[in-house]
């Protein structure tokens, strides 16, 4: 117990954090120890090379995409902090009914919209509010890989968007891209087990 | 004659056996059916094949004779079937019945009417399901049709929780029910009964498996939210293969008496328990690999590829059987194994074949299995009533149910990412349907062994009848009322699928940042390792090569747009407009081709295609030639001098027969519409020579355009036959010489007649098309109108003048009266339809 006392004491803010996150204690830890496994150099926070550091995630076709998610919280931020990190993080959190919901904070971080919301930066990346034509694509190509021709891969984006785009300007709103998403369960899509 | 007479009427002696028979539909069911039969039957039918036999030596060739015999157990097993399907049909004619009492209940209940009559009728009950019937010839289907039509994303993770309610859950209701009853029984609960400890344990676990057949009959009509759907129904697909295992445990612990039993005997049971489920489940995954692996190469004999699914999974089923593994597990995994590569090797008409029959085999021997539920329990031989034994089995059975249920879900939910909520428990223990298995074992049960077994008969009678009849009727209600989260119908959409697709990826970096291994790294490393391995080994490599996901809803999104397209354009009341447009949009100039083929009418006539072969027909069109100078050459020396008769003769030589005119040719291995090879490979000399020839006079300048009013019309009559017969598929109407053969200029011809109303003959034999360039100063008189000025009465062909009465000279005229005109049509729908979505739905 006491290396966990010290662990905690060690990270600013623990209890503020543990209140907007939700998560426990034992959770904030680990992810601490996470934290300083990936900064290399102690430096208490996180650029982007520790990021591409990792292995699996250099594989993944929108891994890039994800490591911006982390550095795109603040206004132009070069790096982050446990503080930031932890929270990123926190949207995959699986919603829980039977815990209390706080009165303080009316919409927790892996509510629905704001997972949703981190979604749809993945593919907003001039972060103008809209997924337009060519940013879609891009996922597309990035996901796709090599299957598929680039016609298909244009027309297939050309018909993602005419599914949802309500109001003709061939780009997806956060407002259209959440109700074509409607249906979809959200929480559970976007959630990791042993985050709970 | 005499003896047929006597045939005849030997035949009327039985017929009487034979019309209550059928009337009363009291026949046999399957197999051990014969042995019943011949008690009823077995005097007259011996008595009168010896007078038959008399009579026949006395006179001679008897012209027909009535054998009954011969056909006996093959005819009624039919008979039965029939009586099944109708009586299937009768209830659902009326859907208010089926909507508040569900299918498995009715025809249990209908069972008991023909039960009923035939125990009226032979006082004695003459047909029983057969535990070997239903085991060999009823159940594999059924679950073959489960595991094949299983979604295998949510089965397979899910599978956990599965695991725990199929194997935990059953052994711990087939012990409490058993172990509770034996303390019932020793409390003096039930009297006096021959039942010992290991009997008892032996009837709980022939109870303790929920029937698959039963669940899918009412979970499918209740429509429950996905999850929970696969939770009962994978449950009760596993643990028939666990129920059937601790069954033949029981079974010999049973035999080998209770004093021979010692730790030994007990820990080989254990081990047998675990090694007859999984090595069940290996030979049905062997199975499945053996199958994958064959329809690899089964192109050449598509039409039989479809049984060798059946085929295969039977014997993964006898396979299992035969090694005592568990066969239900063997063929469940056969099934769930196999689905998604044989479905991308085979041809998709076949894999709606393997769809339709396997819902038809599975749809039939459920029915059959509920109505036989009820017939056999027609029979006063197996009532044998003890209060106290079935009323605390009813109980246990019920209570022991829930109780497991919550239990496990409790213990579950502790890690599940998606808890299951009370209410689903409610529904999942509720659930917890008895059916044809428990009633197959316990007719297994040697009365030698088991002295109480039509006690323990009758009360698995009584728990399937309260499970099925009592719980399944109240199901429905009790979803609504506890508001159970119901499956969410939605349409397929590109835009969730490709997101599904990005979650997927967010969550394996999310887990990579936390550096932990969770469930989407055991996903993601499956998928990495399928892609590189099993795929290869499994899967086509043409099917491989197509099998993106996306790309595949994408494709299925555009097939139903598709298919809308056709419905949209019979409702407006022509589906000629598709044509048309369908031509527009894969080739602009062809659009102005097809509409001028109605101008041209001897080439519509035979060109007629039908909805699903327009896209075909389209891509095909492309690479028909409008003519072939060669044929050409030979065609004019042929028919300069001919008369009509000899034109229509020559056409019908030449012509190509379009794709809607089948051959009719019986064939046992092939059922498809045939092209012959030679066919495309003129054709495809033809267009390439046709291409040259079109390149070389562009080259050159030439503007081979001529003036059509200056050929007689015979000679233009020739042409247009010419034309007309080099065009394969109806695409080029004017494959005419004197309009140039090279779609530029049918398409020239076509804009100006349709637009201008005036025809010119542009000499550019360019293949592409230019508008700006085929418009000459000079506009000539269409060929039609040359014609009607000099012999109006003369039709292009004697099939043209069959079917399109109309003179040449007034196509114009009548042309915005037809209803079904297709170039009205086609102007129309090309107004209505931009070229974008068009081309959407054709790409």
């Amino acid at each position: 117990m006491g290396s966990r006392g010290s662990t905690l004491s060690k990270i600013p803010n623990v209890d503020k954090l543990m209140q907007e996150t939700g998560f426990s204690q034992a959770h904030i830890i680990r992810l601490h120890d996470r934290f300083r496994a990936l900064d290399n150099d102690e430096k208490g926070y996180l650029c982007p090379q520790d990021f591409e550091a990792i292995k699996e995630l250099a594989m993944n076709p929108i891994g890039d995409r994800i490591i911006g998610a982390f550095f795109a919280q603040g206004p132009q931020q070069e790096t982050v902090d446990f503080n930031s990190f932890v929270k990123v993080l926190a949207h995959f959190r699986p919603t829980d009914k039977n815990r209390p919901k706080e009165s303080t904070s009316p919409d927790p971080i892996n509510s629905r919209t704001n997972k949703l919301k981190f979604a749809f930066q993945l593919y907003d990346q001039d972060k103008d509010g809209k997924i337009s034509r060519d940013e879609l694509l891009q996922v597309l190509r990035a996901m796709l890989e090599m299957q598929v021709t680039e016609e298909q891969l244009e027309s297939i984006t050309d018909r993602t968007i005419q599914e949802s785009d309500t109001d003709r300007d061939n780009a997806i709103s956060f407002e259209e891209f959440r109700k074509s998403l409607d249906k979809v369960n959200i929480e559970h899509k976007m959630s990791i087990r042993f985050l709970r | 004659m005499e003896s047929s007479f006597g045939c005849w009427r030997r035949g009327l002696v039985l017929m009487p056996f034979a019309t209550c028979l059928f009337l009363l539909c009291a026949v046999v069911p399957v197999c051990d059916a014969a042995a019943g039969e011949e008690d009823i039957w077995g005097v007259s039918n011996s008595s009168s094949q010896n007078t038959e036999g008399q009579e026949q030596n006395n006179s001679g060739l008897p012209i027909v004779t009535f054998r009954w015999n011969h056909v006996q157990t093959p005819f009624l097993v039919s008979v039965w079937i029939i009586v099944g399907c109708l009586a299937k049909m009768v209830f659902e004619l009326n859907h208010r019945v089926t909507n508040i009492f569900p299918e498995s209940g009715l025809l249990i209940l209908i069972g008991f009417v023909l039960g009923g009559i035939v125990w009226g009728a032979d006082k004695k009950a003459t047909f029983a399901l057969q535990p070997t019937t239903f085991f060999y010839y009823l159940l594999p289907q059924i679950i073959l049709d489960a595991g094949y039509c299983m979604p295998n994303k949510l089965f397979f993770s899910n599978m956990g929780a599965i695991l725990v309610y199929a194997v935990i859950g059953t052994c711990w209701n087939a012990g409490a029910v058993g172990i509770s009853l034996w303390g019932c029984y020793e409390g003096g609960a039930m009297g006096h009964l021959e039942i010992g400890f290991l009997q008892f344990l032996l009837f709980g676990s022939l109870l303790s498996a929920v029937d698959p057949v039963a669940v899918i009959a009412v979970f499918e009509e209740v429509h429950v939210n996905e999850v929970l759907f696969i939770l009962v129904f994978g449950e009760s697909l596993l643990n028939d293969g666990v129920t059937v295992v601790l069954y033949n445990v029981c079974d010999a612990f049973v035999s080998l008496g209770a004093a021979k039993i010692n730790a030994a005997e007990i820990i080989k049971g254990i081990i047998s328990f675990f090694v007859v489920a999984f090595g069940g489940a290996l030979v049905g995954v062997i199975f499945a690999i053996i199958l994958c692996l064959l329809t690899r190469c089964t192109k050449n004999i598509q039409i039989i590829e479809a049984g060798f699914i059946f085929v295969i999974s039977y014997l993964s089923y006898l396979t299992a059987e035969m090694l005592s593994l568990s066969a239900i597990m063997a063929i469940t995994f056969c099934g769930v194994c196999s689905q998604k590569y044989i479905n991308v090797n085979m041809d998709e008409r076949s894999v709606n074949t393997v769809r339709y029959a396997m819902k038809v085999f599975a749809n039939g021997s459920e029915t059959m299995i509920f109505v036989f539920l009820g017939i056999s329990a027609i029979d006063p031989a197996i009532w044998v009533w003890n209060t106290g034994f079935i009323l605390l089995t009813l109980l246990f059975v019920f209570v022991y149910r829930i109780m497991g249920v919550f239990f496990l879900t409790w213990f579950l939910n502790k890690t599940r990412l998606v808890p299951v909520e009370t209410i689903e428990q409610v529904i999942m223990s509720y659930g917890g349907l008895r059916g044809g298995v428990a009633y197959a074992l316990a007719t297994v049960l040697d009365p030698v062994k088991i002295k109480e077994k039509n006690l323990m008969l009758c009360t698995t009678f009584l728990v399937i009848y309260f499970t099925v009849v009592l719980q399944g009727v109240t199901m429905k209600p009790l979803v609504k009322w506890l508001k159970v989260k119901r499956s969410a119908q939605s349409e397929l959409k590109l835009i969730e699928k490709l997101n599904n697709r990005t979650f997927e990826h967010t969550l394996c970096a999310v887990e990579d940042i936390c550096g932990r291994i969770g469930d989407n790294w055991w996903i993601r490393g499956w998928n990495r390792f399928e892609q590189k391995w099993i795929c290869r080994y499994l899967m086509k490599p043409s099917a491989r090569k197509s099998q993106d996901y996306l790309f595949g809803v994408f494709h299925q999104l555009n097939l139903e747009d598709a298919v809308n397209y056709v419905s949209e354009g019979e409702r407006r009341g022509s589906l000629a407009f598709m044509r048309s447009e369908d031509a527009a949009s894969v080739d602009f100039k062809k659009k102005f081709g097809t509409d001028m083929s109605d101008i041209m009418p001897d080439i519509m006539v035979n060109t007629d295609f039908n909805g699903l072969d327009v896209s075909m027909s389209s891509v095909t069109r492309e690479s028909v030639p409008s003519v072939s100078l060669e044929i050409h050459e030979n065609d004019t020396k042929n028919l300069r001098n001919n008369n009509d008769v000899n034109v229509h003769h020559l056409l019908q030589q030449h012509l190509y027969k379009s794709r809607k005119h089948h051959r009719h040719k019986y064939s046992r291995s092939h059922f498809s519409i045939n092209q012959s090879e030679d066919e495309v490979q003129e054709i495809f000399q033809r267009t390439m020579r046709s291409r040259l020839e079109s390149f070389k006079s562009a080259k050159m300048g030439v503007a081979p355009a001529k003036k059509i009013s200056k050929h007689p019309q015979k000679d233009r009559q020739q042409k247009m036959s010419n034309g007309k017969s080099l065009d394969k598929s109806k695409a080029h109407p004017y494959g005419d010489e004197d309009f140039e053969f090279s779609d530029g200029n049918s398409a020239s011809g076509g804009e100006a007649a349709t637009h201008a109303f005036l025809y010119t003959t542009a000499g550019i034999v360019n293949r592409a098309f230019m508008p700006e360039m085929d418009t000459p100063p000079t506009m000539r008189t269409p060929p039609w109108l040359s014609q009607a000025e000099t012999d109006g009465s003369v039709a292009p062909s004697q099939r043209a003048q069959r079917s399109l009465p109309w003179s040449p000279s007034n196509i114009r005229r009548l042309a915005p009266l037809r209803i079904s005109n297709r170039s009205t049509d086609s102007f129309i729908m090309a107004d209505c339809f931009p070229p974008t979505a068009s081309s959407s739905g054709v790409a």
